[in-house]
């Protein structure tokens, strides 16, 4: 019989420690399809944050470095600058990437690094139990917002893509979402994109991928790809937010 | 052998180059500026990598990523800078990863001045992050100390995969002394076995990691450290023993306070006094047995330090208070004279 689906050779056949429901393992799955396809498992080190995805070094099967929390582009800066024929990815949540590491995030763009992160926007803070995110959307109800996300008190969500689309370092920013097959096929393609831009040395790419947290959300997890689809979105736009190679292609 | 005559913080950058070191990762602050400096002037050609970091948290984990890869890593600032880079040390421990972190010291708390001190001892030796570890620290007195001293510590940290500081300051890093630099193997420890630098599908892959979650699996791997630890204290301990022999007032001192101890030390001689000078070059781990030799026939020791007093409580437990210690010290950046170090040892009278 033909095999039609199996698991990535760079997903390592473990039990993970993420909820029900958490779409973490489809983008887990994601970038280890990309990392086979393109046969770099083996020259590639992964970098993981503080935050749900913090033992992601015991699911990919390529080497691994644990960050302190926010500082996964400092470390991944680290790794590529003196292994600059490795190939060097980040795996951060919204917590991590956007507010105690908006400081590495913004730099390591801004300086074009050649690597790639992966962004996991769930709105929330999962690990520690559902506190206030730089990303939950006004109104949002969490742990430390339990009247709901007042901008006057708490501010406004940050729109990574778009800011980091400003920067000259950045190459790549692109936002997409694993709520369906259609968008889980973008998102796929999307991460295959930023690894071929690391392979041909275009700088930093970032793939913000529109995420679902059912436990602290208090959603089942159909609920919650419907709340992705009905909150997020509109709120964060999908989309292309830079990409130098199409600008180059069109300069042709 | 060739020699140079060049500031002690530029020493200390082409020591490291000639080290082997691949990597430099900083952020501007004073008195340690001319390390980096001379880093961005030489490091590209070494063919290494200098980078100027966006912050000093950022500047450690670059270090903590590169050194991961197992290459030799390292970064250099002063005490309000060194301060920031607690988190990562504390993660360069945990991980077991070795590094080279350099502090020039200034006055503190705070921002407080640029002149150099030795406020930082305790930080260094005591508390350099949260958690149960230590690093080695290096105390340097010379600039030809600051050269081999940086030999040394990348090659202990490489054999105990342990981080390593060398504390110096602003003194030492801002004066000149001609200097000769060793050859050096920087390539003696093998690191295939645990760094990250792609696993190339022919072994297991590596993980660079501080996170145990399971209270025996953390504590199994903080205990493993210690022994190490253990091994370090016994065979790491450094020390210069100066007219000790016959002392009764026994001076401890290290680094810049250590050349004041020295010539007051050299005046209490000619006065007839049988002053001596003890003076640790490793500050972690303390040279325990050092300095109960060095004190052996002395009466009373006098502990002369560029801050409140900090070495001093090592000096006491190392010599299990079996002796008065005295202390004389400047603290915000003075520097106390050898006139002023002499007055204390008359004070304390002594046998002629």
């Amino acid at each position: 019989m033909a095999v039609v689906f199996e698991r990535p050779k760079s997903l390592l056949d473990v039990s993970t420690h993420y909820c029900p429901g958490c779409t973490h393992g489809i983008v887990h799955r994601l970038v280890c399809e990309v990392l086979d396809e393109m046969d770099i498992a083996g020259d590639t080190i992964g970098v993981c944050p503080v935050g749900c995805s913090v033992m992601a070094y015991d699911y990919f099967g390529c080497d691994m470095i644990e960050a302190p929390h926010g500082r996964a582009p400092a470390v991944a800066t680290g790794v590529k600058r003196t292994n600059p024929d490795k190939f060097v990815f980040t795996y951060q949540g919204d917590g991590d990437l956007a507010a105690i590491g908006t400081c590495e995030t913004v730099h390591s763009a801004t300086r074009g690094e050649n690597i790639v992160v992966i962004f996991i926007n769930n709105t929330i803070y999962g690990m520690t139990g559902g506190q206030m995110a730089p990303t939950t959307l006004p109104g949002q109800v969490t742990q430390t917002t339990p009247f709901g996300r007042d901008p006057k008190l708490a501010g406004y969500p940050v729109r990574v893509c778009e800011m980091l689309s400003t920067l000259t370092g950045t190459a790549y920013a692109h936002r997409v979402a694993v709520d369906s097959v259609p968008h889980i096929r973008e998102a796929k393609k999307a991460i295959r994109k930023a690894f071929e831009n690391q392979k041909a040395g275009k700088g930093f790419s970032i793939i913000e991928v529109l995420s679902t947290c059912p436990t602290n959300w208090g959603l089942t997890p159909v609920e919650a790809l419907q709340r992705l689809r009905d909150d997020m979105i509109p709120y964060y736009p999908l989309g292309v937010y830079k990409d130098i190679t199409a600008d180059e292609e069109g300069n042709k | 052998m060739e020699r140079n005559l060049m500031k002690g913080n530029e020493a200390l950058a082409e020591a490291a180059i000639r080290a082997g070191c691949k990597c430099f990762f900083g952020y501007p602050i004073t008195p340690q500026t001319e390390l980096a400096a001379y880093m961005a002037k030489r490091m590209h050609k070494a063919g290494g990598v200098f980078l100027q970091a966006e912050s000093e948290i950022a500047a450690i984990n670059m270090v903590l990523g590169a050194a991961s890869t197992g290459v030799r890593a390292m970064t250099s600032s002063s005490s309000p800078g060194v301060s920031l880079k607690a988190e990562g040390i504390s993660y360069l421990a945990g991980s077991d990863v070795p590094a080279l972190i350099i502090n020039v010291q200034r006055g503190g708390p705070g921002l407080g001045g640029i002149q150099p001190s030795q406020a930082d001892y305790w930080q260094a030796t005591r508390a350099m992050g949260h958690g149960d570890f230590h690093i080695l620290v290096f105390a340097p007195s010379s600039v030809q100390e600051m050269v081999d001293m940086v030999t040394k510590a990348f090659d202990t940290a490489d054999k105990y995969r342990v981080p390593a500081m060398i504390l110096a300051d602003g003194l030492l890093g801002q004066m000149m002394e001609p200097v000769t630099f060793p050859e050096i193997d920087a390539n003696a420890h093998d690191k295939s076995s645990w760094a990250a630098t792609g696993h190339k599908n022919e072994r297991e892959h590596h993980i660079i990691n501080s996170l145990y979650l399971q209270p025996d699996g953390l504590e199994k791997t903080v205990v493993e450290r210690f022994k190490r630890y253990e091994i370090i204290k016994a065979e790491e301990t450094d020390a210069e023993l100066y007219l000790t022999e016959d002392c009764d007032i026994l001076l401890c001192a290290y680094g810049a306070s250590a050349r004041v101890a020295k010539s007051a030390v050299n005046s209490a001689r000619e006065l007839g006094i049988k002053a001596g000078l003890f003076r640790p070059k490793t500050l972690w781990p303390f040279p325990v047995k050092e300095i109960n030799e060095a004190a052996k026939n002395a009466s009373v020791i006098l502990d002369v330090e560029m801050s409140m007093g900090q070495m001093i409580d090592d000096v006491k437990l190392a010599l299990n208070c079996s002796k008065p210690v005295e202390f004389f010290g400047r603290t915000g950046g003075i520097i106390p004279t050898p006139a002023e170090v002499l007055e204390e040892i008359k004070k304390l009278g002594g046998a002629q």
